[in-house]
């Protein structure tokens, strides 16, 4: 690679876009790396929280005597330690946050607002003890009448959760308060004129069940507070620095007397992006003098972390007989679990993204219902909203007797496209995503008889933010690379990369690590699809940095300006004959050198990142429908979408399979199971059915790569989209196969049973 | 001047406006001449906005430039998971 002194590529690269062994590898597979629940300190007792056994309960009393006075108890600690906050949302984290309910969510308050909800934590000596402590508790609730559909709950005479909760987003404000905590709408041009235009419309009503996000890692974390005020926090997340400002807050910390280390981690997928036991251990350990750790089990998981909201959605399309899509309307009902904060709004945004319209209009509503607080799953919001629009989309083709990749690129979203969610979009690649899909010999393979096979696109924004990124070059030349953002999806591999490609060196001179909150600046968390692109660009930065420094360096060195000096191929050049003779003096040169000659060298970069690039793609499917049992299997799978640039191939293929994957559980199988008590009746793996190998094909990948001009190696965030085209993808050809078209997931089994039995649908010839 | 466009419920907050012409250089000038039209949106203006700046995203960057022939949009603010 040619580098001139800023860093900047000419065009080919020589690190980004390879393949080398991920640097956590080793680790990984041997069992060194630590995750959340792998730390032990001295002394260290052992947290355990009491849930809610109620979907809906006010809270009387809590007596913790009896609990405090079991041998091996040291301290508990329930509402009364925590300070009530007013309500005031501010942006801390992933999205706007209201502390009012944060501190609710940690550890109940006035009412129990769902199954699993915390009442009260005990720190023991053992965790034997910490249970029996937990028995020994007596609650006082009166249980309430309970809600866990989002149409009932939206009903006048429903339960309320919150009753003083008043609907945002009307004019003029309801005087009455409800379970709808917010509504929103989108609206560009005339749907009813649009709709005018159509020779055919559609509208069809879809519904979702929660998904959990169903990472392996269970919650854990291990809190240290000192008798100065100062604490330690150990934790399992996607962003430590977020995790500070939630506990910092809700303990009435200063930030700087709080250092959280994020583990290793064992999958988050949107859902590590909230506190739920690190307040409660910071507390334990505050009153009781001691480290307390605090570990999930499967079934708290299940019970009181956050899954993606379950939705009720309504959409129309209208189209020319000419496959012209002449207007979309869709009506979103999404539930927010326990507290208001559903991605109703992304999910309007998202809905009709993928398509050049002229008339679209999406109302959405946030509901309240008791369930525990949805959390982020992979582009949260778009999945559901999507799942109805594709769906009409290939019944729309299918009524023309268009090929559907046909009609999307008939209709797709390009550079220069009036996004349905109102800005104009800058270069994206849905048609070069689609041209792939119908050149793919996957499209063009024939089926066996009784197949189907479907396709559908996606859309998801990403996001920049704030990032810092650090790289300490060592007196041998080797460098040590710090960054914020939680390496969930190969990140550190990809920040290697893109360093190495920017300094000029090889990958394998960089060992990068994840700093704690106290070694690097304030960090946004890892998620957005944010992290290969922020913290990219925030290490390119700090190379830069490091190059500026090291020039100066050998132009002090040769007594020459710094501005006659070049870096290239990882050493500095005198730029031209004019500038003197010199050998040319390479990284561990200077390195060697950095003592004598005016100290070490760090390059640094504090950033915002801003100008994310949206990703799209586009899906291929193939299932057999087994007319006995119901089953359906995925016979073929192929992922297509633009990245911008593949810094590592690979990363970015495991992340459209990831996403793929987790999309077919969503649409076959996996659902919470309620009685009618509201109390889950699935909260484990077995009965709450993630897709396992044995159920998934080989996932065929194709990365395309309309570069984001926006950063300096082309890259756009690729986490999220894969996940929003599989539900529809796949109802289309289940629809292909059958002849049914599902409009409710997941279509497990029973459901397609039923579905082919109400139907009487003939075998296949 | 830069032309912003509505959408979502600033479009509600803004009396009902799709589009106004507001002269700006950057965004925290754009959004402090906005509050000052639209009394209603101004609350709304410094906490959970984006602003697609022809296009591209920007998110609690208030010295983004602004160009005088730039379309801003004002959406919510995106994260993810």
């Amino acid at each position: 690679m040619a580098a001139n002194s800023h860093g900047k590529t000419n065009g080919s690269t020589r690190w980004v876009g390879t393949r080398p062994v991920r640097p956590d590898g080793v680790d990984k597979v041997t069992g060194r790396a630590r995750f959340g629940a792998d730390v032990h300190l001295p002394n260290m007792l052992v947290g355990k929280v009491l849930r809610s056994p109620h979907a809906h309960a006010r809270i009387r009393s809590i007596d913790t005597s009896a609990a405090l006075a079991l041998p091996g108890v040291k301290t508990v600690v329930t509402r009364d330690d925590f300070n009530d906050l007013p309500s005031e949302f501010v942006p801390a984290g992933e999205m706007l946050v209201n502390y009012r309910d944060v501190v609710r969510n940690v550890m109940a308050r006035e009412k129990a607002l769902f199954e699993g909800h915390p009442v009260a934590a005990v720190a023991a000596v053992s965790e034997k003890v910490a249970r029996e402590a937990l028995a020994l508790i007596k609650v006082d609730y009166e249980v309430l009448p309970h809600v866990l559909d989002v149409v009932e709950a939206m009903a006048p005479d429903a339960p309320l959760l919150h009753e003083d909760m008043i609907t945002a987003g009307v004019d003029p404000a309801p005087t009455t308060p409800s379970n709808v905590a917010k509504v929103v709408e989108f609206k560009i041009g005339d749907v009813e004129a649009g709709f005018a235009e159509a020779d055919i419309v559609i509208e069809r009503e879809f519904s979702t069940q929660p998904v959990h996000q169903g990472y392996i890692e269970p919650h854990s974390c291990i809190a240290n507070y000192s008798e100065d005020g100062q604490a330690e926090l150990w934790c399992t997340t996607q962003g430590h620095f977020v995790v500070r400002g939630h506990c910092a807050k809700l303990l009435g910390m200063d930030v700087s007397k709080l250092r959280v280390t994020a583990s290793e981690i064992g999958g988050g997928f949107g859902g590590k992006t909230v506190v739920y036991l690190e307040p409660v251990a910071l507390m334990l350990s505050r009153k009781s003098g001691q480290p307390v750790k605090m570990t999930m089990t499967r079934e708290e998981v299940f019970q009181a972390s956050g899954p993606a909201a379950g939705t009720r959605v309504w959409a129309k399309v209208g189209m020319t007989n000419e496959g012209r899509i002449t207007a979309g309307e869709a009506v979103l009902k999404y539930q927010a679990g326990a507290f208001q904060g559903s991605p109703v709004q992304p999910g309007c945004m998202c809905a009709f993204a993928p398509y050049d319209l002229a008339h679209v209009k999406v109302v959405g509503y946030d509901v309240v219902v008791n369930r525990p607080k949805v959390a982020a799953y992979r582009a949260p919001g778009a999945p559901q909203s999507e799942f109805a629009v594709e769906s009409i989309i290939d019944e729309l083709a299918k009524r023309i007797g268009m090929d559907p990749v046909e009609l999307r690129l008939k209709n797709a979203a390009k550079e220069g496209t009036k996004a349905a969610y109102g800005p104009t979009f800058g270069p994206v690649g849905l048609v070069e995503t689609l041209e792939e899909a119908k050149a793919h010999d996957h499209y063009r393979a024939p089926l066996k008889p009784g197949q189907g096979r479907g396709v559908a696109s996606g859309f998801w924004f990403n996001i920049g933010g704030e990032t810092c990124a650090t790289l300490n070059l060592g007196e041998d030349g080797t460098i040590a690379l710090v960054a914020g953002t939680p390496d969930i999806g190969g990140s550190r591999a990809s920040l290697c990369l893109q360093a190495a490609e920017t300094l000029g060196v090889d990958v394998e001179r960089i060992r990068p690590l994840i700093g704690d909150t106290s070694t690097l600046g304030y960090t946004f968390l890892t998620g957005g699809s944010r992290t290969a692109f922020a913290s990219g660009m925030a290490v390119v930065e700090a190379a830069r940095d490091m190059i500026r420094q090291l020039c100066e360096r050998a132009a002090k060195i040769w007594d020459i300006p710094a501005e006659a000096v070049e870096w290239i191929d990882g050493e500095a050049r005198p730029a031209g004959s004019n500038a003197g003779e010199f050998e040319p003096l390479s990284l561990a040169d200077l390195a060697r050198l950095a003592g004598k000659s005016g100290g070490p060298f760090v390059g640094r970069a504090q950033i915002n990142a801003q100008g994310a690039g949206p990703s799209f793609g586009t899906h291929i499917v193939d299932v057999d429908v087994d007319r006995e049992t119901g089953r359906v299997t995925i016979e073929r799978y192929t992922v297509i979408q633009d990245a911008g640039k593949a810094v590592h191939p690979s990363y970015v293929e495991g992340q459209l399979q990831g996403g793929a994957v987790q999309g077919i559980g969503w649409a076959l199988n996996e659902e919470y199971i309620y009685d009618d008590k509201g109390r889950l009746q699935n909260p484990g793996f077995l009965d709450y059915r993630i897709p396992v190998c044995s159920d998934v094909p080989m996932i065929d990948t194709v990365i395309v790569e309309v570069p984001n001009p926006t950063h300096p190696y082309g890259v756009r965030g690729v986490g999220e989209t894969p996940i929003v085209p599989p539900m529809a993808a796949i109802a289309n050809a289940v629809d292909s196969a059958l002849g049914l078209r599902f409009t409710d997931l997941p279509m497990s089994p029973p459901r397609v049973l039923k579905a082919l039995g109400d139907a009487r649908v003939p075998e296949a010839a | 001047m830069a032309r912003v466009v509505f959408i979502g419920n600033f479009r509600r907050l803004a009396g009902g406006d799709t589009e106004a012409e507001i002269a700006a250089s950057n965004v925290r000038d754009l959004l402090r001449r906005l509050g000052e039209r639209y009394p209603a949106l101004a609350p709304h203006l410094d906490e959970g906005i984006a602003l697609a700046i022809d296009g591209e995203i920007h998110q609690d960057a208030l010295f983004s430039p602004v160009r005088p022939d730039s379309e801003v949009c004002l959406m919510p603010k995106i994260a993810g998971g």
